[in-house]
């Protein structure tokens, strides 16, 4: 038994490659500051204050809450840090959801930021430690053999990740803050973009971007005094398993099918792809979005593709998937998972503008990290969850 | 200066450039590994309660939680269980060149290697290759021993014996 | 944490440390604390609820650090887990907030660092304001003597010591946590955590006022730190010992301070304490400190029920 959740406000900032107009205290407060306009709060309402992001070397700042504790207005309050590689967007949305349902605090903010411009991520995620060899090719190396053995393993027809890409980037134009606006975007368009990691073409992966993303967790009673719809949290989950494990599929793996079953059980959920009306999943590479609709048990195993390749997962379709262009059109990699969870939030508040799925009341935030060990999601609904 | 000069624009970047050195400890298990290929060879570790190979050796087995001691010799040969084409640029690698998921003969997990003698275009899943090492005289404790992997004069791996191991 | 939902108590916990580890990684470290830790309760790795990390990847040298870590952990079938880059007293305070919820009653949280690879004085500087202040690269035991010098310079705590470092160099520390009947079942003597709460200051040094430690005395008065027995007390140099007494005004009980190792030192004063009090009915108080000149600070309260 625990207490109600409510997201009460949503802040995102313009993403963009570089944001050298502002600081990265001034990102997160843009971001922050948004979200707290959408609650009708000011920094002072706030009881304690999360934060997320990716590797401290992304920026060079270690640990960079303490840089930031000012900046958030979190002086005199509870401050905390959260780092689970690519997911940390979503672990940290689910960390700040159990500060509430604890009763802990009754009004939490929650930002997530990465700024890339101001460092060198590739750099970052590439240091060669001492005697390993050197095969590393980026997250790109990494994700294009899983991808080659996904094609495999479902015959999935070779267009299916260009579609993708194209929903996607349609998608980002209905978005203000999208990083990425290709208004001419075209299955040939993508077709004819270079082969960078065969078989992933540039216009099949996502850009590097700046940016932060904030969200206001309240308890049910402040709740109510808030100016706009709330979502409602129906249930959170997180799952991990070891990277290197052998008899671990990387493909399809056995945490994101767990954390998918989880949040659906606490939600009521049994039959995932009609009740839930949209979701906002972490797809890096196009690739990703047919194999996690069947890690998320939306389709059986093996015909994921079938759902991208039917339009099911477009705007018109009957799942929406990634409404606001998802990672492919904005990637500020340690809000990314954040980005996903708002925007879910977004959607059943009837908040998302002209990416607005007509009628959605139930919508899944969903982020991933590492080598697809690590998995955040969570559920939100514009009714109350039971009990 | 005037005083009619242009005010300058806001600084958009500062360069701090970040030093700083580790020494770094590879571990007991990796240890043993590297000290078996400074000899020339590619040593796994088993774990006890699973059985399963580990290579390279980490010192526990990540499934189970326990430690890995016992060690098991492996041949240098393997199959290529999925792979890229890398078209851009890296340190040291002309495009195209391939990168390969290796579930070594004897193992229970794969590596990630490069494949070379090889024209890309023939890479395929389920390929069988062999590891290609430094001459004798430069073998030192690391990984760089083995250059690349390179494909023999083996039939193609049964999908069915390598489609778990990604 | 203002009250809980459930009582989670600690009910087991290991530790290793060592100025300078000379040959294991950070798994071979891991392994035999938490199998000591579960050991002593009877627990298995898959009976454990919720896995939650503290540590620091510029203190390790490289990115993802906590990912490797995680093989000492046995994560499959796949876990609840989750990871902070801060002190592993602050995982803690979450893995309290996640067995609020009820779906599990067991958590197990560690820390691991291995400092002794780079130079820590130095590494602390990257906290700092990356614009203005870390580019000089001011040391962290040179923040410290400013902090030192103002205690001296407001003459409220009569002689102040010298700022010798304390840190301990390498380890790991283990610690698990179970919830009500659970904890009971575990073991015989539960250690209750009555209050745990932490504060953040500003980090510019001219916004605060170094002779008193505020952040330390908020989460005091948010954990309920009255009628203390004992204090486990988490200090990186003398002086700070002094601050965080008058924080908690703490005066005749006996007081146990040590550094340990950076983002493991903190979790340890929480296991040190519990083990100390366990059985014996009595109430301590163990803190955490981060950040230069002791920015941000944990207070966690405990209850060993008497045998
Ligand atoms: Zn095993």
């Amino acid at each position: 038994m625990s207490n109600r959740v409510a997201v009460v406000g949503v802040g995102q900032t313009k993403y963009a490659a570089k944001r050298q107009d502002v600081s990265m205290a001034g990102l997160v407060r843009e971001a922050a500051k948004r979200a707290l306009d959408d609650a009708g709060m000011t920094w002072s309402d706030i009881d304690a204050v999360v934060i997320g992001k990716a590797p401290d070397m992304f920026e060079g700042v270690m640990m960079p809450e303490l840089y930031l504790a000012d900046a958030l207005g979190a002086v005199g309050k509870p401050m905390l840090r959260v780092h689970t590689a690519g997911s940390v967007g979503g672990s940290t949305g689910v960390m700040a959801t159990h500060l509430v349902s604890s009763g802990a605090h009754k009004r939490v903010l929650v930002v997530c930021y990465e700024k890339q411009s101001e460092s060198n991520a590739t750099w970052a995620l590439s240091i060669r430690l001492p005697f390993t060899g050197g095969s590393v090719t980026g997250a790109g190396g990494y994700f294009a053999p899983v991808i080659r053995a996904y094609m495999r393993r479902s015959g999935a027809p070779d267009d299916i990740g260009i579609k993708v890409s194209v929903k996607d980037r349609l998608n980002a134009l209905n978005n203000p803050y999208a990083h990425l606006k290709i208004p001419d975007i075209s299955e040939e368009m993508v077709r004819e973009s270079p082969m960078l990691w065969d078989p992933i073409r540039y216009l099949e992966t996502c850009p590097s971007s700046d940016g932060a993303c904030a969200v206001v967790l309240t308890d049910e009673d402040t709740a109510k005094g808030t100016p706009n719809p709330p979502a409602w949290v129906h249930g959170t989950a997180v799952r991990s398993e070891p990277t290197m494990g052998a008899g671990r599929d990387v493909v399809n793996p056995h945490a994101g099918r767990d954390c998918a079953k989880d949040v659906y059980a606490q939600a009521g959920v049994t039959d995932p792809r009609r009740e839930i009306d949209c979701a906002e999943i972490y797809v890096p590479f196009s690739w990703y979005e047919p194999m996690w609709m069947e890690n998320l048990g939306f389709a059986p195993e093996g015909e994921g593709w079938k759902m991208v390749d039917d339009g099911s997962t477009s705007m018109k379709g009957d799942l929406p998937i990634n409404p606001s262009g998802g990672v492919l059109s904005s990637n500020p990699i340690g809000a990314s998972g954040m980005c996903r969870f708002a925007e879910a939030a977004l959607q059943v508040r009837g908040m998302a503008g002209d990416h607005q799925v007509d009628g959605a009341k139930l919508a899944l935030g969903h982020a991933y990290g590492g080598g697809a060990q690590f998995f955040a999601m969570w559920m939100v609904g514009s009714e109350k969850p039971n009990a | 200066m005037s005083e009619t000069a242009e005010a300058p624009g806001p600084v958009t970047i500062v360069e701090t450039p970040i030093h700083l050195d580790y020494k770094f400890t590879p571990g007991v298990a990796q240890s043993r590994f590297l000290r078996a290929l400074e000899r020339g060879e590619i040593t796994g570790q088993r774990c006890p309660k699973c059985q399963k190979v580990y290579v390279p050796p980490r010192g526990a087995c990540s499934m189970c939680g326990v430690a890995t001691d016992e060690e098991v010799k492996l041949s240098g040969k393997g199959t290529i269980t999925t792979f890229c084409v890398t078209q851009i640029p890296s340190p040291g690698l002309v495009p195209p060149y391939v990168t390969a998921w290796i579930r070594l003969d004897g193992s229970d997990i794969t590596s990630m290697f490069l494949i070379q003698e090889c024209d890309p275009a023939e890479v395929r899943l389920g390929m069988r290759v062999e590891a290609v090492w430094v001459e004798e005289s430069e073998l030192v404790p690391d990984l760089g021993n083995i250059k690349y992997f390179r494909p023999i004069d083996e039939p193609d791996a049964e999908y069915e014996t390598y489609k778990d191991y990604v | 944490m203002k009250s809980f939902l459930r009582d989670v108590a600690i009910v087991a916990s290991a530790t290793f440390e060592t100025p300078s580890e000379p040959s294991r990684n950070e798994v071979e470290m891991l392994l035999p604390v938490i199998h000591d830790a579960l050991g002593q309760v009877g627990l298995s790795q898959g009976e454990i609820g919720f896995t939650v990390s503290g540590s620091s990847d510029y203190l390790q040298g490289y990115t993802f650090a906590f990912v490797g870590a995680l093989d000492a952990v046995g994560a499959w079938p796949p876990i609840r887990e989750s990871h902070l880059e801060m002190d592993g007293a602050f995982a803690l305070a979450e893995a309290v907030a996640y067995l609020q919820e009820g779906h599990v009653d067991t958590a197990l949280v560690y820390a691991f660092a291995r400092p002794s690879r780079g130079d820590l004085d130095r590494t602390l500087s990257v906290q700092l304001d990356p614009y203005t202040v870390a580019p000089l690269w001011p040391d962290a035991r040179g923040l410290a003597g400013l902090q030192a010098q103002a205690m001296r310079d407001s003459g409220r705590y009569g002689d102040v010591p010298d700022v010798t470092p304390t840190y301990v160099g390498d380890g790991v520390t283990a610690v698990i946590l179970a919830t009500g009947d659970r904890a009971r079942e575990l073991t015989k003597t539960p250690v209750w955590i009555r209050g745990i709460d932490h504060r953040i200051e500003a980090q510019m040094l001219g916004l605060r006022d170094l002779g008193s430690s505020a952040s330390t005395k908020l989460a005091g008065e948010g954990a309920g730190a009255t009628n203390i027995d004992e204090a486990y007390l988490h200090v990186l140099y003398p002086h700070q010992e002094l601050l965080v007494k008058d924080a908690l005004g703490l005066d005749r009980q006996p007081v146990n301070t040590a550094a340990g190792p950076m983002m493991v030192g903190g979790l340890e004063r929480l296991a040190t304490a519990a083990k100390s009090i366990a059985g014996t009915g009595k109430r301590a108080v163990a803190t955490a400190t981060s950040g230069a000149c002791m920015q941000q600070n944990l207070v966690a309260v405990l209850e060993g029920a008497a045998a």
